[in-house]
Formats: structure tokens, C-alpha cells, sequence
């Protein structure tokens, strides 16, 4: 079911599953313009008296109308939709803080915004067998420069040059969990002269 | 190896009658010395003789986990059973020697809980109230619900809503009071971590309430008092041992093993650790699994039993000891 191009590699490397309903006394979604489809094909599944239990934060795409109708039109409890990541993000972190056990969390759409809603799932103390990922979209990568600790965001190149320390890094598979982010380091730091030529990547 | 090899050697310091069924058993090391560490929801092992035989039957430590100069259990009087606890009530005095287990905690608190939720069920206390002196000190939330069939069976009812006050919420089946699980168990608050001990049918109902509302598995503890359910005799054989042994129709099959001096590793003795998981080497006949360990397909399979608590009737059971 899942389309996810994600490719088997180390341990650390988060692979994702796709949406499936489990019982649960509230059911949380948060997705992207890439993930909104999966949204919509789980919950228009649901019966009508369990929309009740079901709370949407989506960020589109700027300019885009017709996912939000359609996600609008499922007839959730809670809707809204925020320009930016962040912003869902935090709105989740509200919702979660009044939440029960017994809730589900569900993420959808590109690895930023699933690996974001992970971290905070797991800081406002959902387990993570509560929390489930389908992957959409690009496979744009989170990366943490583990030097000067920038988060860089959408990173499709590899290697990917820091925005904020200048030093030139591989992008690793290595992933953590709690920044959401791969860990960027240093391809060249025995001879800083050596040149090595930047390729698209992260589709 | 066992935890039952390295027996402490206690005296029984103090024994207290907390109500008509339950007396509570203090020890200290025969040379004062401090006992072992433990955390709230550990058991010790207790050896009993008893006129010729020995039992070991396990209990929660309740008393304090900061506090090691003694250790204090509470043993409810069972005369349905095989004796234990009847011996534990009629024989043991102060001043009395003997031997009990290091701690063994298979009903830990999550310490990465948000807040923890117990719910006991008649004796089933015990374990709490070492649980909650910790979760008090390390300054975690947390809510005990107690059931019980009457306010005078109720052992330590009274002094643990002094105690805790709030955190205390206590029921009688007698004044008609039963706990509500679908609604507390509706209302806790991300992180939280479920703790149950008490009769099989709580457990059960517990575990299915909090599954049924979507509680991951993981945040869902539950501990059975399980004692050795008699049966009919049966004969084992033992293939390394190469000998054969009759498990007698009070004894359950660990004890026998132990009894003919064959070597076998156990902990809990409830069925709850998996330490005596042994390997079945012929079976003609039906394993009656009574623990908590196998799952549903290792039961079907008939090539492992869990000698503590489990029982065989048939033609031959030949395992690999
Ligand atoms: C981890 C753990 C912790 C425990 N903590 C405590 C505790 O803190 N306090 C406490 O009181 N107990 C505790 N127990 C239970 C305890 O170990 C004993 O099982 C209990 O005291 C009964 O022991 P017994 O020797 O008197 O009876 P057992 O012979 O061990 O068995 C008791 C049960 O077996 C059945 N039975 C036995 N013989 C017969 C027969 N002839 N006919 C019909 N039915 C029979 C009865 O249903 C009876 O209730 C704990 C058990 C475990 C596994
Ligand atoms: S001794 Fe623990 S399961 Fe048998």
C-alpha cells in the first residue's frame, strides 16, 4: 500500500508502514499536501459516530485549495490547517497536551513533517507503538550539521554544504529519533582542498 | 542456577495479625547485616519446612524500598491450598530462623512513566505499597485504587488513605463499590502507566478495558499471584537425568524436579519469569500450560513447558533435564 521509495539501509534509517486504523479513544492525524490522500482514504472509512474521535492538522502547499476542502469534508472534530511544519507541529504539541491514553497519532506525507510529528508525539509521552508513518512525497532530507548543530532543512543534494559553518557534509542514514533529523558530518575534513561534486540526491 | 540457591538467612523479627486472614511477617539478616536492594514489585522467596517437606512459595516485599535493616511481606491465609500459607500463619513466630530468596522484581514501575496508575484487587496490595513509598519519594504522580470484599478484610485500607491521602481511592464489594475501569482508564493522561495485581478476572478485565481504548501494550503491567494448581500424579521422564520421577498430586513439577536433586533454574515459581522454561523431548499426551509465559502457538506446539505452574496427563512426557 505504502508508496515510499525508501530504500533498506541501516537500523538507524526510519522505514514507514501505511495508515491503518487501530482502536483508540482519539485518533490524531497530522499530514502534508503529499500525505493528505492517506488521510482521506483512512478516515472516510470510519463510521460516521467515530468522526467524533477524529482531530486534523494539515500543512498545504502554498496556494492550494482542494486538499483542504476535501480533508474539510471528512467532517472531523477538529480541522486546521498551518503555512508551515512548525506551526502544525506546535499546534500538535497543544492538542497532545490535553490528550489521553488510549490516543493514536498519525503521520503522513514527507520525512520532515512525519519525523517532526514522531519527536512530538514521543515528548508529550505517546508510545511509539501509538504512533504510526506513512511516507509521501519527496525523500528531501532533515539534517543536523553535527558540528555546529544547524538544522538544515530539505536537503536533496549530497553532500550538502552548512548554511552555517560552511564545512562540506555527507548526509548519513544515521537518524535521530529525537532531533528528527540525520546527522551530517564532514566528508572532507582530512584535506579541506579535495573537491567533490555535489549530486541531486533526496528526490 | 536459581535464584533459591543463594538463600538469605533471616529471623523473623516481627509477626503482626493485620485482620482475621492476613498476618504480616517481618525479617531481618540473622547478623543484622543489610539485606539486598530492591524496587517496589519485587517478590522474595520464602523456604518453608514444614515437617519433612519443603515449600517455596513467593511474596511481595511491602515494605520499605529505601529501608533494608528488614524486609515485611503480608501473607493471606489460604486453607484451600497446599499449606504455605497455612504454615506461614500457624507456625512462624517471632524469633524463628529462615531462609528466603535475594529480591526478584518481574512488576517494576516504568520509571519513564508520567504517572502511575495502580489498581489492586484483596492481597494484591502488597506490592503497591513498596511501589507507592518509591513513586512518593522520587516525587512521580501517581493514583492506587484498591478493591476489596470487605472494609475488614481490607488490609492496610485505612493506614495507606492516611498515608497518601488523595492517591487513595478505596472500594467494598460489600457496600456495593466497584471501580469504574472504562472510565478511569478513559481519563489518564499521555504517559501514564497501567499497574494491576489482584484475582485473574480484575486482571483480565483490566487488560482488555485498556486495550480495547488503544493503550499500547507496553504501558500495561499486570502481576499474577499465582500459586501451583494441584492435579492428578503424574510420571516424568528426565532424559539427561535419565531417571524417572512421579509428581505427586499437591506438588507441582518443579518441585519434584527439585525434589530428585536434578538441577533446574526457576525465580518466580508463579509462572511469570520464564527462568524454568524447559525444553519438552517427547510428549503423548496433553500439557496443561497454567503460566503466563508461552504464547498461544508455543502452548499449541507441545516442545516447551514451564514446570512451576504447569501439569501433564497422558502417556509420556519426557523433558530435557
Ligand atoms: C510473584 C508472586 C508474588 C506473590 N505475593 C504474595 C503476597 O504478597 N501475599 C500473599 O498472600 N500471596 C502472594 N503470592 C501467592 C503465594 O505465593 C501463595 O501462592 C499463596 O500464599 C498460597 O500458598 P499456599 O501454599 O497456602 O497454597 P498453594 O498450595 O500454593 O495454592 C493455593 C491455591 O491452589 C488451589 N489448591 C491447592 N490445593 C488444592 C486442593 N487440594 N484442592 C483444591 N484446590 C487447591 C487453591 O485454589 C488455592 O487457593 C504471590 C505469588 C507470586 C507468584
Ligand atoms: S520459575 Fe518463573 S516461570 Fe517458572
Amino acid at each position: 500500500m505504502s508508496e515510499s521509495l525508501i530504500e533498506e539501509s541501516i537500523i538507524s534509517r526510519p522505514t514507514y508502514g501505511a495508515l491503518k486504523i487501530v482502536p483508540g479513544l482519539a485518533h490524531y492525524f497530522l499530514a502534508d499536501a503529499s500525505g493528505a490522500e492517506c488521510v482521506i482514504r483512512v478516515v472516510q472509512e470510519l463510521p460516521r459516530d467515530m468522526m467524533e474521535k477524529v482531530h486534523i492538522l494539515y500543512v498545504p502547499t502554498p496556494g492550494e485549495t482542494a486538499l483542504i476542502t476535501s480533508l474539510y469534508a471528512l467532517g472531523a472534530n477538529r480541522f486546521e490547517h498551518f503555512p508551515t511544519i512548525d506551526d502544525a507541529v506546535a499546534k500538535l504539541g497543544e492538542w497532545l497536551s490535553d490528550a489521553k491514553m488510549g490516543s493514536q497519532l498519525y503521520l503522513a506525507g514527507t520525512e520532515g513533517l512525519v519525523g517532526q510529528g514522531v519527536a512530538k508525539g514521543e515528548a508529550c509521552g505517546l508510545d511509539h507503538t501509538a504512533v504510526q508513518c506513512e511516507h509521501r512525497g519527496s525523500l528531501a532530507r532533515r539534517v543536523q550539521c553535527v558540528h555546529c548543530k544547524t538544522m538544515i532543512e530539505d536537503v536533496t543534494t549530497q553532500p550538502v554544504k552548512c548554511p552555517s559553518c560552511d564545512l562540506l557534509l555527507l548526509v548519513r542514514d544515521h537518524y535521530s529519533r529525537r532531533l528528527a533529523a540525520f546527522q551530517g558530518g564532514c566528508i572532507n575534513a582530512e584535506d579541506p582542498s579535495e573537491e567533490i561534486e555535489i549530486k541531486e540526491v533526496f528526490k | 542456577m536459581s535464584a533459591s540457591d543463594h538463600l538469605i538467612p533471616v529471623v523473623v523479627s516481627n509477626v503482626v495479625e493485620v485482620n482475621p486472614i492476613i498476618k504480616r511477617f517481618e525479617f531481618k539478616h540473622v547478623n543484622g547485616d543489610e539485606l539486598p536492594a530492591f524496587s517496589g514489585g519485587a517478590h522474595i522467596v520464602v523456604e518453608m519446612l514444614d515437617d519433612g517437606t519443603k515449600r517455596k512459595n513467593p511474596y511481595s516485599l511491602m515494605s520499605s524500598p529505601f529501608e533494608r535493616d528488614q524486609y515485611a511481606i503480608s501473607v493471606r491465609r489460604d486453607d484451600t491450598g497446599r499449606g504455605g500459607s497455612k504454615f506461614m500463619h500457624e507456625q512462624v513466630t517471632p524469633g524463628m530462623q529462615m531462609k528466603i530468596s535475594a529480591p526478584v522484581n518481574l512488576f517494576a514501575l516504568d520509571l519513564r512513566a508520567r504517572k502511575h496508575l495502580m489498581i489492586a484487587g484483596g492481597i494484591g496490595i502488597t506490592p503497591f505499597i513498596a511501589q507507592m513509598t518509591q513513586a512518593d519519594k522520587l516525587g512521580v504522580p501517581f493514583e492506587l485504587h484498591y478493591a476489596a470484599r470487605s472494609a475488614s478484610q481490607a488490609a492496610y485500607m485505612d493506614s495507606l488513605a492516611d498515608r497518601f491521602g488523595d492517591h487513595v481511592s478505596c472500594y467494598c464489594d460489600d457496600q456495593g463499590e466497584s471501580v469504574d475501569f472504562e472510565t478511569l482508564l478513559s481519563s489518564q493522561p499521555l504517559g501514564t502507566h497501567v499497574y494491576v495485581c489482584g484475582p485473574k478476572g480484575m486482571i483480565e478485565r483490566v487488560v482488555e478495558t485498556a486495550t480495547s481504548l488503544g493503550w499500547p501494550a507496553a504501558h500495561v503491567h499486570f502481576e499474577h499471584f499465582l500459586a501451583p494448581p494441584v492435579g492428578e500424579p503424574f510420571e516424568v521422564h528426565l532424559a539427561k537425568a535419565g531417571i524417572d520421577i512421579t509428581v505427586g498430586a499437591e506438588q507441582s513439577l518443579l518441585e519434584a524436579v527439585e525434589a530428585s536433586g536434578t538441577p533446574i533454574n526457576c525465580m518466580c515459581r508463579g509462572g511469570a519469569c520464564g527462568q524454568c522454561e524447559t525444553v519438552v523431548v517427547a510428549c503423548d499426551g496433553e500439557i496443561m500450560h497454567n503460566d503466563h509465559w508461552l504464547d498461544e502457538e508455543q502452548r499449541a506446539a507441545k516442545q516447551r513447558i514451564m514446570p512451576c505452574v504447569s501439569r501433564f496427563r497422558g502417556k509420556r512426557l519426557e523433558l530435557d533435564l
